[in-house]
């Protein structure tokens, strides 16, 4: 007999399941835009410069493997939250915060989940946009939160329904939390202008809700720094005071190293001690400290001017040749001639687009074409190359027309 | 953490190596791991600890989880067995942590939400050594079926082990009593300076018939700290169990960290998969042990020479780093204030912290310590 015979088969991950089958498939014109992370235009993984040369650095210094303080490397943490907050914050300034280092977004965004539901006694409540990345909400469950919704994607305009979002989040309970995606939606690619982001403070403001911001794409939605980070800013400007989740996996490439962080905006610099002594609590039993590599890449990028400048560049190459596969798609898709519109595509940022494809088409496109992706017409621009894109346009076209 | 005889701490020269061969490896980028972690590190850790000739192994009714050091192998073989053990989210199942044990231990049970996390009888003070009679009459007394959190060697903090005469009474009491075995193995090589002498208890529970977790840290053996490599060794009944489990461990990976760090697991895998780098690395593990072997003789002797008052055996019959000097709360503030010496009120010394040079200073201040203070 067996403790274990009552297990059930976890079940499979759809994402993964999308990778598994292109794998398996022996077409040469195969696509696979189910991939979350960044390829370059042959299709392959690319490794920054800048993280190579931070590589050769770290390197030549022979550090030791010592043990990292629980909160994480200070360099790397200083440098994340000045580079989600900028230099000229007032909160980054004052010291009013606290940023420990995380197992990159996911991890980050545990341990603000965890810190949650032992410290935001006024409710369980954390609010996704519909639709939101798919770990987001076992994410909260398992760290004894509730899941709730507001709308966020029109799938009739393939862009933000914001009157819904308005119309939803001004009846959200006082001091529930709701989730932003700072900058390039996942899945949907479809962010808020300026304008509805101030309409949105307003309304979270009045609201008096517990404002949660995911940023896993900063740099990489636009090719500008600041202007990703904008609505974060905005809203600690506004006297929101936010917490947030940060990933380098993609805009550093960083993705196995695991290197994140989260940040918690506090009332002022003693408030903000004692919510790391907090945070510590919570990490300790979790891993006890975390993994230095990723973050001394980051620290020596973000720390070293030169490296610094350069990362801004590859980081603005990586968006641009995103937004270049996104006209090239659109283009090559008047060309087939296509009558839809097709604006969404270009519309959108980041790595995703939800290309408004139904389930049936989607499914044609990986039979017929060898093109994967997920059931939900999502597409990864990533894995989008200038090679293929007159493919991918005949494919979708062939579906659509 | 280890550190040489300058009081130094040590990246071993395998690492070293293994480092920069991975740095003109240009065919490696830092893409995400697989959930469950890289497959070469989490078969060779496995490996390692259950050895190459392990049954179980055999069997194919291993399962390995690479995890964030050993506190990340710990915390989700605790969350899996509070979903699935003994029932469905059975979080009243009772845990057992020896008296004392690593501090930790009771954090990551209850964060992982166990209610009723419980002490054994282990370290007897008086005769400074295992109190193998309240072990294993705790476990007598233990409801059924609860969880015991075993060191597979060198435990934390006493560096008292029992024999492998005294593990097999404890296995048998646990076999009789349906208790399951979590064993925390964070010293392999590094407790006896052999690999398999000290993994004999894990083996030797797995080959009577347990299923059990190991939780396996390369943070001491490896000297890979702050990398956070760890694993999760799973012993199942059958192929199929261990499918499942894993199936479900994958789950809860996927809402802690998502994928684990690669640098560190590359590290262990290209190592312990050259039959070469390999030997290198026991060796390495070896030059560890055996400092401190020494440093724990080399202390006996001159606290025996200088007639301390006592009995002082117990320096050298402990293992690994720790050692339970015996030393009361006042006899150490007395060591910290007075002698600029810095050990836990417990008494706990780190052995690595002695070196060839501070011996005398540390032996006498012991000496000092012990009879101007009672």
């Amino acid at each position: 007999s067996s403790w274990w015979s009552h297990v059930e088969m976890g079940p499979p991950d759809p994402i993964l399941g999308v990778t598994e089958a292109y794998k398996r498939d022996t077409n040469s014109k195969k696509m696979n835009l189910g991939v979350g992370a960044y390829r370059d235009d042959n299709g392959k993984p690319y490794v920054l410069n800048c993280v190579r040369k931070a590589e050769a650095m770290i390197a030549s210094k022979k550090m030791d493997k010592e043990y990292l303080p629980i909160g994480g490397l200070a360099d790397f943490t200083r440098a994340s939250a000045e580079l989600a907050l900028g230099e000229n914050s007032e909160a980054f300034k004052s010291g009013r915060y606290v940023t420990v280092q995380g197992i990159s977004g996911t991890g980050s965004l545990r341990i603000g989940a965890n810190f949650l539901q032992r410290f935001f006694k006024a409710s369980r409540d954390v609010y996704l946009p519909k639709p939101s990345w798919g770990n987001h909400t076992p994410i909260f469950r398992d760290a004894g939160m509730q899941l709730q919704a507001y709308r966020y994607y029109d799938p009739k305009t393939c862009s933000l329904d914001f009157s819904g979002a308005m119309d939803d989040i001004s009846k959200i309970p006082e001091k529930s939390i709701i989730l932003l995606h700072a900058c390039a939606h996942n899945p949907t690619g479809v962010d808020p202008r300026q304008e509805q982001w101030k309409e949105l403070a307003a309304t979270v403001k009045k609201r008096n809700l517990l404002v949660y911001f995911d940023m896993a794409y900063q740099g990489f939605a636009s090719g500008d720094i600041n202007r990703d980070a904008w609505a974060v800013r905005y809203f600690i400007e506004q006297g929101i005071n936010i917490v947030l989740s940060q990933s380098f996996a993609k805009n550093m490439g960083l993705y196995g190293e695991r290197a994140g962080a989260f940040t918690v905006i506090c009332s002022d610099a003693d408030e903000a001690k004692r919510v790391e002594s907090q945070l510590k609590i919570l990490i300790r039993p979790m891993y006890s400290n975390p993994p230095v590599n990723g973050a001394r890449i980051a620290s020596m990028i973000l720390n070293t001017p030169d490296l610094r400048k350069e990362w801004l560049t590859e980081v603005k190459g990586m968006a641009d040749r995103i937004i270049s596969m996104r006209n090239q798609l659109v283009s090559n898709l008047k060309k087939e001639g296509s009558s839809h519109n097709w604006q969404h595509i270009t519309d959108q940022i980041g790595m995703f687009c939800f290309t408004g494809l139904k389930p049936e088409q989607v499914e044609r496109l990986i039979k017929e074409f060898s093109v994967y992706m997920t059931k939900d017409g999502r597409i990864s621009v990533a894995g989008v190359t200038s090679g293929n894109v007159g493919y991918l346009a005949h494919a979708i076209h062939q579906v659509t027309k | 953490a280890y550190r040489t005889d300058e009081g130094q701490p040590w990246v071993l020269p395998v690492v070293k190596k293994v480092e920069q061969m991975i740095a003109n490896d240009n065919s490696l980028n830092h893409e995400y791991l697989p959930i469950l972690g890289l497959p070469e590190f989490r078969a060779n850790a496995s490996r390692i600890a259950l050895g190459d000739d392990s049954p179980a192994i055999k069997e194919n009714r291993v399962g390995s989880v690479q995890c964030l050091g050993g506190t990340g192998a710990l915390r989700i073989g605790a969350e899996f067995l509070r979903r699935w053990y003994n029932g469905n989210n059975n979080t009243a199942t009772p845990v057992y942590v020896s008296t004392p044990s690593w501090e930790n231990h009771n954090s990551v049970f209850m964060d992982a939400g166990f209610k009723d996390i419980r002490t054994y009888h282990y370290w007897d003070a008086a005769k400074r050594g295992l109190d193998l009679q309240g072990l294993l009459n705790d476990m007598e007394h233990a409801p059924e079926f609860s969880i015991f959190i075993l060191h597979a060697c060198a435990h934390n903090p006493t560096g008292t082990d029992p024999t492998p005469e005294q593990w097999k009474q404890i296995a048998g009491v646990m076999k009789r009593r349906s208790l399951f075995p979590f064993f925390d193995s964070a010293y392999q090589g590094f407790a006896s300076g052999s690999l398999d002498k000290d993994a004999w208890a894990v083996r030797y529970f797995v080959s009577e018939g347990f299923e059990l977790f190991c939780a396996q840290s390369f943070s001491k053996n490896f000297g890979l700290y702050n990398e956070r490599v760890g694993n999760l060794t799973v012993v199942g009944k059958n192929a199929d169990n261990v499918k499942h489990v894993l199936s479900q461990m994958e789950k809860i990976v996927r809402t802690t960290w998502s994928n684990p760090p690669s640098q560190g697991a590359r590290i262990v895998a290209t190592t312990l998969s050259s039959p070469q780098l390999f030997d290198e690395w026991k060796g390495n593990v070896k030059t560890m042990a055996d400092r401190v072997l020494l440093m724990r003789s080399e202390l006996r002797s001159r606290l025996e020479a200088l007639g301390t008052p006592g009995t002082w055996n117990h320096i050298t019959e402990q293992i690994g780093m720790f050692s339970f000097t015996g030393l009361n709360p006042k006899q150490v503030e007395y060591m910290v204030k007075e002698k600029h010496i810095y050990l836990m009120a417990s008494g706990r010394i780190n052995m690595c912290g002695l070196t060839t040079k501070n011996l005398d200073y540390v032996a006498k201040s012991i000496h000092e310590a012990v009879t101007k203070i009672q």
